[in-house]
């Protein structure tokens, strides 16, 4: 599967540094989720995996090929590393069929015939099969993010990055989301995921990640960076987001 | 109603004198209409009506223009404005493309030619385009003046569509882009299959109306020196009426236009309104 080595990161906007420095690792077939409090960098982070921000300096190697390095072929790095968005970013003027095809017809080159077959099994994997004529805007939110996964997952990643994707859903969508997620990680998929859901990393994650002003203060398992805390900091956020309004 | 209670409300303490704010609304109305009213008498009283049935209502001389009003000019007009239309189409989108462009000499040059080609009058690219023969003596536009018409509305109409494109291609969430990148399409390609198709149906409204003033424009067509069998609309008319010293045919010509543009410029409101209670 898929391995992403993070060297010294570093990611500025301007005047504002927002990735200070990070190092980290994804071995194949973990589950990696990052938690950290509103700002702190963790989408710039994950936007930096498959280098829809061009980071600043450091190196970011993924199935062994640097990103960083000008010569590499992005795009076609890019085929491997599926991703998940907040917002769903589905295809509006697309069926739901057209969305999971259309870039294995024109990145892959895929046959129509294959193209429709992967289309359709991974609409089942997400339970969406009945909805393949559908148009995105019909959708609900949660059904819409598991066409999204649907659509990642067509292309056979050997890696996928999940950016909050159930913070924009109503409470009762967020479960149908999470499972498709669980059954992924499962089945061996390698999954950088950042996510409020406290539940789903500490049960789905091998390591959680905080992040707080653009570094990592803590990473380990579950066990012990949720339950266990070595740093005020990573403290004071879980309190917060497991004990809100207290 | 509303207005007259929050005129009460704002001066509460005037006290009335003499007639109501309601009260005064209804004379004023009724001063409107009567004026109205005697315009209209007056005008009918003065105006010869036969005359008027004479010279632009002669069903003789309107019939006289039949079917050539359609078979003719009515079918050149649409043929000079699709094909600067559809001219207009592709190019204001290669310059919206390189308005957005990285590179910033194709971001200037797009630049230039829109504020060129909106600022002059159509009136003048036709006696340019008209003049270039003399200018590179053996040149000559493909198509003659079909090949002409179409590159004077097309150069043009490009301009303004170009700012149509541009400002659709923006109104696409910057999301859309990303979610096609990260499938691994080069940027052509997610422009192309993603991202403009959005933006052409935003643009739906404007490029409607952008038809309508083309079809209009269609009629400086005449600039370029038109046979009898190249004539659209107005010039159509005009020569009828010449011919029968008569001004009947140019009504009919316009009303003739009216067939086409009161539907389309409809057909824009319909698609603005549809997209103001789709957001
Ligand atoms: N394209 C950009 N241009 C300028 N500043 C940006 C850009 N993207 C992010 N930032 C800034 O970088 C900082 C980190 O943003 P980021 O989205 O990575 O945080 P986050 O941890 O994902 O927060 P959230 O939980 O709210 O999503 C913020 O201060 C944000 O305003
Ligand atoms: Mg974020």
């Amino acid at each position: 599967m898929s391995t992403v080595e993070i060297r010294n990161l570093h990611k500025s906007f301007g005047k504002l540094e927002v990735l200070k420095g990070i190092d980290f690792t994804v071995e194949s077939g973990q589950v990696v989720c990052v938690i950290g409090p509103s700002g702190s960098g963790k989408s710039t982070l994950l936007r930096c995996v498959n280098l829809l921000e061009q980071p600043t300096s450091g190196t970011v190697v993924v199935d062994g090929i640097d990103l960083t390095d000008p010569d590499a072929d992005i795009d076609a790095a890019r085929r491997h590393i599926g991703m998940v968005f907040q917002q769903f970013n589905l295809f509006p003027h697309l069926t739901v069929r057209r969305n999971v095809t259309i870039a294995q017809e024109r990145v892959l080159k895929r046959s129509k015939g294959e193209c429709d077959h992967v289309a359709r099994e991974n609409l089942e994997k997400v339970g969406l099969i009945d909805k393949i004529a559908a148009y995105p805007p019909q959708l609900s939110g949660g059904q819409q993010q598991r066409v999204a996964i649907a659509r990642a997952l067509a292309m056979n990643p050997s890696l996928m990055l999940f950016d909050e994707p159930t913070s924009a859903l109503d409470p009762e969508l967020v479960g149908d989301v999470l499972s498709v997620m669980r059954k992924l990680a499962e089945d061996g998929m390698t999954m950088l995921v950042v996510t409020h859901e406290m539940g789903f990393a500490r049960e789905v994650a091998d390591r959680v990640v905080f992040m707080d002003g653009g570094v990592i203060v803590e990473d380990g398992p579950p066990e012990q960076v949720i339950a266990d805390p070595q740093h005020e900091r990573t403290r004071e956020f879980l309190s917060r987001v497991l004990h809100p309004g207290v | 109603m509303s207005a007259v209670s929050e005129q009460q409300a704002t001066t509460p303490t005037e006290p009335r004198k003499g007639l109501s704010p309601r009260k005064k609304q209804r004379i004023s109305r009724s001063v409107q209409y009567a004026v109205l009213l005697v315009i209209v008498v007056v005008l009918a009283a003065l105006a010869d009506w036969g005359a008027i049935r004479e010279s632009f209502l002669n069903l003789d001389v309107a019939g006289k223009g039949l079917p050539e009003l359609f078979t003719v000019a009515l079918r050149n007009t649409v043929i000079y404005t699709l094909s600067g239309f559809a001219l207009g189409f592709v190019v204001g989108l290669v310059l919206a493309l390189m308005r957005l462009s990285t590179v910033a000499p194709y971001r200037w040059i797009s630049a230039i030619y829109i504020e060129i080609f909106r600022g002059l009058p159509i009136l003048l690219i036709f006696l340019m385009i008209g003049s270039l023969p003399l200018a590179f003596p053996g040149f000559e536009l493909p198509g003659g003046v079909y090949g002409s018409a179409a590159l004077g509305l097309g150069v043009v109409s490009a301009a303004y569509m170009a700012e149509n494109f541009r400002a659709g291609i923006q109104a696409v969430p910057k999301g859309q882009m990303e979610a096609a990148r990260s499938l691994g399409m080069p940027h052509m390609r997610a422009m192309v299959s993603i991202v403009i198709p959005q933006a052409i149906r935003i643009v739906l409204p404007p490029l409607t109306n952008q038809l309508v003033s083309l079809l209009k424009d269609s009629s400086l067509v005449l600039m370029l020196g038109v046979t009898a069998s190249q004539v659209e609309l107005a010039k159509f008319g005009n020569d009828q009426s010449s011919t029968f010293a008569n001004p009947t045919p140019i009504l009919a010509t316009g009303l003739t236009y009216l067939l086409i543009t009161i539907p389309l410029g409809y057909v824009a409101r319909r698609l603005e309104a549809r997209q103001g209670a789709g957001r």
